[in-house]
C-alpha cells in the first residue's frame, strides 16, 4: 500500500481523493484543508484523519507521497517543504507562479531523488497521446505550423472575486486555462521558446486576463498560434484542441476525436490516404475506477506506479512543467510590450 | 420499468465523441418546441419514460407536459440529479460554503454556519435532503416513479467512501417522494457492493453496458458476471459505446445479455428513434422464441409419455 496525504480538498482535491480512495494500492493517511467545513465533512463521512496544518500532517502521518491541490500560489512553498523531507509529490498545474520557482523545485526534486508529477491530465487523453505518437514518428512529415486552442465557459459574467481573479495567486486565463494547451504543444511538438506577439485580454474580469492570443515559435523556428478564451459560453465545458500542419499531412484533434489527413501513399499502419477519423473510445484503455474522464484516473494510477517503481516515470515531470511555466512567462512578458 | 427508456443527452449537446455533433445538436434543440417534438416522436413509437437531468430547460418541458394532462397521461419522467455543471460553476465562483448558501432553500445553511455546526453529521444529510427537494421542484405534478443520482455524484461519493449519503439519498427518495431510488454509475460492481452493505437490496442501477468496454470500469467480464448474478435491476446506457460500434450490432449485444431490465438511449431523428425501438423489439422477440423453442424441446425430450416409458 502506498500511503498518500493530500493538501487542499477543493474541487480538484476532492476529485483526486475519490480516485485515490478507490485505488486498490492506496491508503489515504491524511487530508489537510484550511476550510473547517470541508474538514468536518471528510472526517465525519469519509473517516479521514484531517489537519489544518500540512506540516503537522506530514510529521504525524509519514506519507510516501503527497498530493498538492491548493490554489497555485501555494504550490511552490509547500512542494519545496515536501521535497526537503524527501517525499514524492504530485502537484496540480500550473506548476508555479514563475519559471524561477519551477526550476528550483525541479532541481530539488532531482537532487532528492523523489517521484514528481504535475497534473496536466491531457497527456493521458487517448487522442492526444496518438497525436504525439504520429508527430514523433514523422507521420505528417516536417511540421510547418501548429495551432493550440481552448475555449470554455469559466468566466461568462462579472463575478465575485476568488483566487482565480487574483493575478498574484495564479489566477487568469493564461495561467489557469491556456497552460493546458501550452503544455500539450510543448509535449507533442517541442517547447515554445519564443513569442512574437501576444494579447492578454480582460473581458469580464477586473484584474486578470480572460483570453490569450499569441504568435509563438519553437526552437527549430516552426511557428504556431495559441488562441484561448475562457469566457466563451458557447461551449458546455472546456474544449481543448490542436491542429498541426506538416509537409505530408495534417492533424486536427480534440479530446474526443482525432482527424488525420495524409497527402500521399505513406501512412502508418491503421491509417489510409486522405482523411482518417479515430475516436477516443478506440484509443483509451479502460480504468479500474471512473469518475470524470479516464485521464484523471490514469494520471493517478501512473503516479502510484511511479512510486512503486513500476514505470519509467517520464510523463508530466517537474522538468516538463518548468518548461511550460517558461513558455507561459514568455507569452506574458511579450503582452506587456503591446 | 419499461423495456426502452428515452434519454436527454442529445437535447443538451452532450456527445461523447464529437464536439461538432454537440454543436449541431445545440442548434437543433435551441427551442423547447424542438425537444417536445422529439419527445412526441418517442411517445408515438411506444416509449413512455423519459430519463432526464435536472437541467434548467427541463423545467420548461415539465410545464408543457403539465398543461396537457390528457396527452401525457401515461408519461413518466425519471429525474437525474443534480445537473452537475450548475454546482461546479457555482463552487468555482462562490466556494463550497457559498454554493450551499445559494442553493439550499431557506436560511438553513446560514443558521448552520452561525450555530457553529454543532450537529454536523445529521445536518449534512439534512442539507442533502433539502437539495433533493430543490431539484424536485420542477417536477411537481408529474409522475416520477424513479429518481436518480447522477454518476458524477454517485461515483464521487463512492470513491470518497461517503456511503451514508448514498444510503441517505435512497431512504429519502422512498420516504418523501414515494419513488424508487436509482443510481447512475460508471462503477457498477463496486457500487452494488456498497449499496448491498448499506441494506439496499436489488437496487435500480443505470450503467454503461456495451460491446466495446467503454466506461465499464474494471472491464466487461466483471460486468457480465455481475449481470448474471441478478443482484440488481439494470438500465443499460451508452450501449453504442460512445458511437464506436454500429447500432444494430450494439443493440444485439445488449439485448442478449441477461438481467437487463431496460435500455436507455437518446436520438434526435425520427428514423433513429424508430429504428432503435424496432431493433430492440426484434431481438427481444427472437429471444422469446428461442426460449419457447428450448422449452418445447425440453418437453419433447423429458416430458412426453413415450420417453417416460422408455
Ligand atoms: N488539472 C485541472 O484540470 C485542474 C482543474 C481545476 C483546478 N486545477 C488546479 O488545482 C489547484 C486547486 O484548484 P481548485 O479548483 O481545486 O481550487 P479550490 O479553491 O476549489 O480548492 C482549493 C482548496 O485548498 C484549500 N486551501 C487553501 N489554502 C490552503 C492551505 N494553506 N492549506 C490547506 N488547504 C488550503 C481551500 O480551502 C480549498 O478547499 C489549482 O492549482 C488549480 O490550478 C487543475
Amino acid at each position: 500500500m502506498v500511503k498518500i496525504a493530500l493538501i487542499g480538498a477543493g474541487k480538484m482535491g476532492l476529485s483526486h481523493l475519490s480516485i485515490l480512495g478507490a485505488h486498490p494500492n492506496v491508503e489515504i493517511v491524511g487530508v489537510c484543508d484550511t476550510s473547517k467545513m470541508v474538514v468536518q465533512v471528510l472526517e465525519r463521512y469519509s473517516g479521514y484523519k484531517c489537519f489544518s496544518d500540512y506540516q503537522k500532517m506530514v510529521e504525524e502521518t509519514h506519507p510516501d507521497a503527497v498530493f498538492v491541490s491548493v490554489p497555485t500560489k501555494y504550490h511552490y512553498p509547500m512542494v519545496k517543504e515536501l521535497l526537503k523531507r524527501r517525499i514524492n509529490v504530485f502537484t496540480e498545474k500550473p506548476f508555479c507562479l514563475n519559471p524561477e520557482e519551477s526550476i528550483e523545485l525541479a532541481q530539488l526534486a532531482k537532487a532528492a531523488g523523489v517521484i514528481n508529477q504535475v497534473g496536466y491530465h491531457n497527456k493521458f487523453v487517448g487522442t492526444f497521446r496518438e497525436v504525439k505518437r504520429l508527430v514523433k514518428a514523422g507521420a505528417i512529415g516536417e511540421i510547418t505550423h501548429f495551432q493550440g486552442e481552448a475555449y470554455g465557459p469559466v468566466v461568462v459574467k462579472k463575478k465575485s472575486e476568488t483566487w482565480r481573479s487574483d493575478p498574484t495567486e495564479g489566477g487568469g486565463c493564461l495561467m489557469d486555462y491556456a497552460s493546458h494547451v501550452i503544455d500539450l504543444i510543448n509535449d507533442i511538438i517541442a517547447p515554445i521558446e519564443s513569442c512574437k506577439g501576444s494579447i492578454l485580454k480582460s473581458i469580464y474580469s477586473k484584474n486578470v486576463d480572460d483570453s490569450v492570443y499569441a504568435l509563438v515559435g519553437i526552437e527549430s523556428g516552426v511557428s504556431g498560434v495559441i488562441s484561448v478564451n475562457w469566457s466563451d459560453e458557447t461551449y458546455r465545458k472546456m474544449s481543448t484542441s490542436v491542429t498541426i500542419i506538416g509537409t505530408e499531412g495534417k492533424i486536427e484533434s480534440d479530446a474526443n476525436e482525432l482527424k488525420v489527413y495524409f497527402k500521399g501513399d505513406k501512412f502508418p499502419k491503421g491509417y489510409s490516404k486522405g482523411w482518417n477519423v479515430k475516436y477516443v473510445t478506440d484509443l483509451t484503455d479502460e480504468v479500474a475506477f471512473y469518475l470524470r474522464g479516464e485521464e484523471y484516473s490514469a494520471q493517478i494510477d501512473y503516479f502510484i506506479k511511479s512510486v512503486t517503481g513500476e514505470n519509467s516515470h517520464d510523463i508530466n515531470t517537474f522538468d516538463s512543467a518548468w518548461k511550460t511555466d517558461k513558455s507561459i512567462s514568455l507569452i506574458k512578458k511579450q503582452s506587456s510590450y503591446v | 420499468m419499461e423495456r426502452i427508456i428515452f434519454g436527454d443527452n442529445q437535447f443538451f449537446a452532450v456527445n461523447h465523441i464529437s464536439d461538432e455533433k454537440s454543436r449541431a445538436q445545440s442548434i437543433k434543440f435551441k427551442d423547447d418546441s424542438a425537444i417536445i417534438k422529439t419527445l412526441d416522436i418517442a411517445i408515438a413509437s411506444g416509449i413512455n419514460t423519459f430519463m432526464c437531468t435536472t437541467h434548467d430547460r427541463i423545467a420548461n418541458i415539465c410545464e408543457i407536459i403539465r398543461q396537457d394532462p390528457e396527452k401525457y397521461q401515461d408519461f413518466k419522467i425519471y429525474p437525474c440529479m443534480p445537473y452537475a455543471h450548475k454546482y461546479a460553476n457555482a463552487v468555482t465562483e462562490l466556494g463550497i460554503a457559498g454554493t450551499l448558501k445559494q442553493y439550499v432553500p431557506g436560511n438553513f445553511v446560514s443558521s448552520l454556519f452561525k450555530g457553529g455546526m454543532a450537529y454536523v453529521s445529521k445536518d449534512f444529510i439534512s442539507i442533502m435532503e433539502l437539495m433533493v427537494d430543490a431539484e424536485m421542484k420542477m417536477f411537481k405534478g408529474i409522475n416520477t416513479p424513479v429518481i436518480f443520482l447522477q454518476n458524477v455524484i454517485t461515483d464521487l461519493l463512492l470513491g470518497l467512501g461517503m456511503n451514508e449519503f448514498l444510503i441517505g439519498f435512497a431512504n429519502y427518495v422512498r420516504q418523501k417522494y414515494n419513488a424508487e431510488p436509482g443510481f447512475i454509475t460508471m462503477n457498477l460492481p463496486k457500487l452494488l457492493d456498497v449499496l448491498e452493505k448499506g441494506g439496499i437490496t436489488n437496487p435500480i442501477i443505470c450503467t454503461s453496458i456495451n460491446k466495446v468496454n467503454f466506461r465499464m470500469s474494471g472491464g466487461k467480464e466483471i460486468y457480465e458476471k455481475t449481470l448474471r448474478e441478478g443482484r440488481c435491476r439494470v438500465i443499460a446506457m451508452q450501449v453504442l459505446g460512445g458511437g464506436a460500434i454500429p447500432a444494430s450490432e450494439a443493440l444485439e449485444y445488449v439485448s442478449n445479455l441477461p438481467n437487463i431490465e431496460s435500455i436507455l438511449f437518446g436520438a434526435s431523428s425520427k428514423q433513429n428513434i424508430e429504428n432503435t425501438v424496432e431493433t430492440i423489439k426484434y431481438h427481444d422477440q427472437k429471444n422469446k422464441e428461442r426460449l419457447i423453442t428450448r422449452y418445447n424441446e425440453y418437453e419433447d425430450q423429458y416430458a412426453s409419455p413415450v420417453s417416460a416409458v422408455n
